[in-house]
């Protein structure tokens, strides 16, 4: 037994190779991007793994997987799993032959999210098991189990970290890898497969019946346990079950959820047996809403007493604060120092040379009074920019921009997607656009990579999950035929050509496309593309601070003159922007 | 209490927080002690301030309660300042004496930290600062700056000097071992400075 210092997500990729697991599919979203990322990069690979398009696809290629009889895992963030909600919910009904483990880590805090939804609610609504691990070593030993309990109960099961496990690290006991055996092979059964009313029905009957089973299994693993030491009892579940044993004293009861449904004979067992029980949980009351169930004339304390915050993530101290607040003692007290004031922040910020910043440039002085929709991925720190003005999910610029302009607003509207969100669900609201006659321009903002989750190829990359050549998909002739007339394809490092691409499309009516596509400044780095460094002639500098808007990392204010330090990458964006012409190559570190 | 040592690795994405932590986990193992950590991935790495916790020893969770640090490792003076309520009473600040100013600052034209500032504020702590540009280019390369502060670092942490540079050792690209080695060395004299080591 290897013992090995991992990234959550490590770990998790490793109880893969142990499992084993034979097909492998998701799309990239903080915090679950390095499970694929860490076995796709494997060369004694023996599986099957791809980077999908977006998580409906994923999850559907994965089923067909766990149909075929094989295991399969689907990765995705929290939010991917609305994306993936539509085959989630009737794979529930026809369940699998093969083991199907669906991970889709949830975010408490939106470290890196647009919300703060929870997995384990999503479970519930399918009537699907969902595991749920207290830490690193937890997630790992229960992925293997997950499969093992899928293949027993022919249920997808739903496997839930959170981003303090995904992107937390610890010592991990691996086990030994095995090499996938199974062959996949489909066996026709249409009252299965096929779900015509007539079929659905009978499964949804046969869901229903295997739920009883379910709980008491889960029991029977371990996943649900409880240890009896008094009168009050705390129950605990995820990451915030590692916090509270931490602190709990030796005379408090403790109940440990590590899997759902959970049995509700074991649960009531449990809290009767107690004075008072304590719910702690991160995100929603899923738990203490089965505590509240069976819990009779036993007080419960928690999220719906107001006793635990509704949102945000939890923390050693917060833990502790909660049970000190429900009057539940604990053996560690936490000081309560203030952050430190008037620290000025640090924001992430689009790096030196990225090509978004130049495009943002450019819209923003050509659409003085325009109205700017945006979408997911590095770009959306446009917003320190002014070239953000709303965001809400994946591939929702577009179709906020032609519902904006039926709605009758008048100012422009031009919106921006990565190349990799409008391949994701971009295409159908540009599709649809078109199809409705709006008039907006739409800006793809083509890096040729899916940066922001740490660069994952996708069809524009021209090579796949595993490094494969693939034909890089034409964003000109997808919009095209789309019917967008107005396609445009522009280096955002040329300003004068990107400016005048803007005027042209705003003068005219109906649906343009402009790509702007040049390579992310951090692949072409690491490729060994850089250009030469710039630097400000003090001689020349008026201090119109001109090229201090433009917001690059690499430029900096000395006294009243700009200066530009040694991240410059050498795009010579500014350069073009100095009304005075004092940003000139021959920069120097 | 669970006897776990505490040390908040802070600094701006890119500068290698995560390679300083994976050094210390690292050396953890090698001595085969417990050791668990969390960190700062995704897009808040771009630019972005960025905390690294790990919790030697530890057993439980990964995150370290504010007040609580005994060690706060910043590569940046800056985030030094940002994140010293994690330190606990009588914990060292070692941080490398560079102070990179958020672009927000000249695009807001807000007023400039400077480091006599900054060092004014960290006064009240115990505070070991280090020229790890310096060392890291004499040791021959300015991307070692992350290996020096853990070298300087190294006199406050429970871990063996030994475990320390075995760890650097396996987790460094191999061609820049040499280099990497020389940092270590480099940051762990000029550490001895700041005055006598805790006893572990």
């Amino acid at each position: 037994m290897e013992r090995r210092y991992l990234l959550g997500n490590e770990a998790i990729a490793h109880a893969c190779l142990e499992a084993p697991v034979d097909f492998i599919s998701g799309y990239p979203g903080t915090p679950s991007s390095e499970v694929i990322d860490e076995l796709r990069a494997r060369p004694d690979r023996r599986y099957y793994i791809e980077w999908s398009v977006n998580e409906k696809v994923a999850l559907e290629n994965a089923l067909a997987a766990a149909w075929c009889g094989l295991r399969a895992l689907c990765t995705m963030k929290h939010v991917g799993l609305n994306v993936a909600a539509d085959p989630l919910m009737t794979s529930a009904y026809t369940g699998v032959t093969g083991g199907l483990v669906i991970m889709s880590a949830d975010d408490p805090f939106a470290h890196s999210s647009q919300n703060e939804q929870d997995s384990r609610i999503y479970a519930k609504f399918a009537k699907i098991p969902c595991f749920d691990p207290s830490g690193i070593q937890e997630a790992h030993d229960m992925l293997g189990v997950a499969f093992e309990f899928s293949e027993e109960t022919g249920l997808p099961v739903i496997f839930r970290p959170t981003t303090r496990i995904c992107h937390s690290k610890g010592d991990v006991a691996l086990g030994d890898p095995r090499d996938p055996e199974r062959t996949g092979e489909f066996h026709k059964d249409p009252r299965q497969y096929v779900v015509i009313p007539a079929h659905t029905r009978l499964l949804h009957k046969k869901l229903n019946e295997k739920q009883e089973g379910v709980r008491k299994k889960l029991v029977g693993l371990g996943l649900n346990y409880a240890e009896i030491r008094g009168r009050d009892a705390v129950v605990a579940s995820g990451i915030a079950a590692s916090y509270v044993m931490e602190i709990l004293p030796e005379t408090t009861s403790f109940a440990k959820i590590g899997a759902y449904p959970i049995d509700r004979d074991w649960l009531e067992s449990f809290v009767r047996r107690h004075e008072r029980v304590l719910v702690i949980e991160e995100l929603a009351p899923v738990v203490e809403e089965e505590v509240r169930e069976v819990s009779g004339l036993v007080p419960v304390y928690g999220k719906m007493s107001g006793h635990a915050p509704m949102e945000g993530e939890l923390s050693p101290a917060l833990v502790a604060g909660i049970m000190k607040s429900a009057g539940f003692p604990s053996t560690r007290s936490f000081p309560e120092p203030a952050q430190v004031p008037d620290v000025p922040l640090r924001p992430p910020i689009l790096c030196a040379g990225c090509m978004h910043r130049a495009t943002f440039y450019a819209i923003r002085k050509v659409f003085r009074d325009g109205i700017f929709p945006s979408d997911i991925g590095c770009y959306t720190l446009g917003l320190q920019l002014g070239a953000v003005d709303t965001t809400i999910c994946m591939g929702a610029s577009i179709t906020v921009a032609s519902g904006m302009f039926h709605a009758g607003e008048k100012r422009d509207i031009v919106c921006t997607i990565g190349d990799s969100t409008f391949l994701h669900t971009g295409i159908q609201g540009l599709l649809n656009a078109v199809y409705n006659r709006a008039t907006i321009t739409v800006v793809i903002l083509d890096n040729r990579t899916t940066a922001m989750t740490g660069h994952q190829p996708n069809p524009v990359s021209g090579y796949d999950a595993c490094g494969f050549p693939t034909p890089p998909v034409s964003l000109e002739a997808i919009c095209r035929s789309c019917g967008v007339s107005f396609v445009e394809t522009i280096d955002p490092h040329n300003l004068n050509v990107m400016l005048q691409a803007f005027k042209d499309a705003k003068e005219r009516p109906g649906v343009k496309v402009i790509i702007a596509r040049h390579p992310c400044v951090i692949n072409a780095r690491r490729a060994g593309i850089t250009g030469g460094r710039f630097r400000v002639d003090p001689d020349l500098c008026t201090g119109c601070s001109s090229c201090v808007r433009f917001g690059c990392p690499a430029i900096e204010k000395e006294g009243d003159k700009a200066s530009i330090t040694g991240s410059c990458s050498g795009c010579s964006v500014c350069a073009q922007i100095c009304p005075v012409g004092a940003i000139v190559p021959g920069g120097k570190k | 209490m669970t006897g776990s040592f505490d040390v908040l690795i802070v600094g701006i994405g890119g500068q290698g927080t995560i390679l300083a932590s994976n050094i210390l986990g690292g050396a953890c193992l090698i001595e085969g002690r417990h050791v668990k950590g969390a960190e700062t991935h995704g897009m808040a790495q771009r630019g972005g301030s960025v905390e690294s916790h790990i919790r030697i020893d530890g057993q439980f969770g990964p995150l370290i309660a504010p007040g609580t640090a005994e060690v706060v490792l910043a590569f940046d003076m800056l985030e030094a300042l940002r994140y010293s309520y994690y330190l606990k009473k009588g914990g060292v600040i070692v941080v490398n004496r560079q102070l990179v100013v958020p672009t927000s600052v000249f695009m807001q034209g807000l007023s400039k930290p400077t480091e006599e500032e900054v060092l004014q504020r960290l006064a009240p702590c115990r505070v070991c600062t280090i020229d790890a540009e310096h060392l890291a280019i004499e040791a021959g390369s300015p991307l070692t700056q992350n290996i020096v502060m853990l070298g300087a670092a190294s006199h406050f942490l429970p871990l063996k000097p030994e475990s320390l540079a075995e760890a650097v050792a396996s987790l460094v690209p191999p061609k820049t071992l040499e280099v990497n080695r020389k940092a270590f060395d480099l940051g762990r004299e000029a550490g001895v400075q700041c005055s006598s080591p805790v006893s572990p």
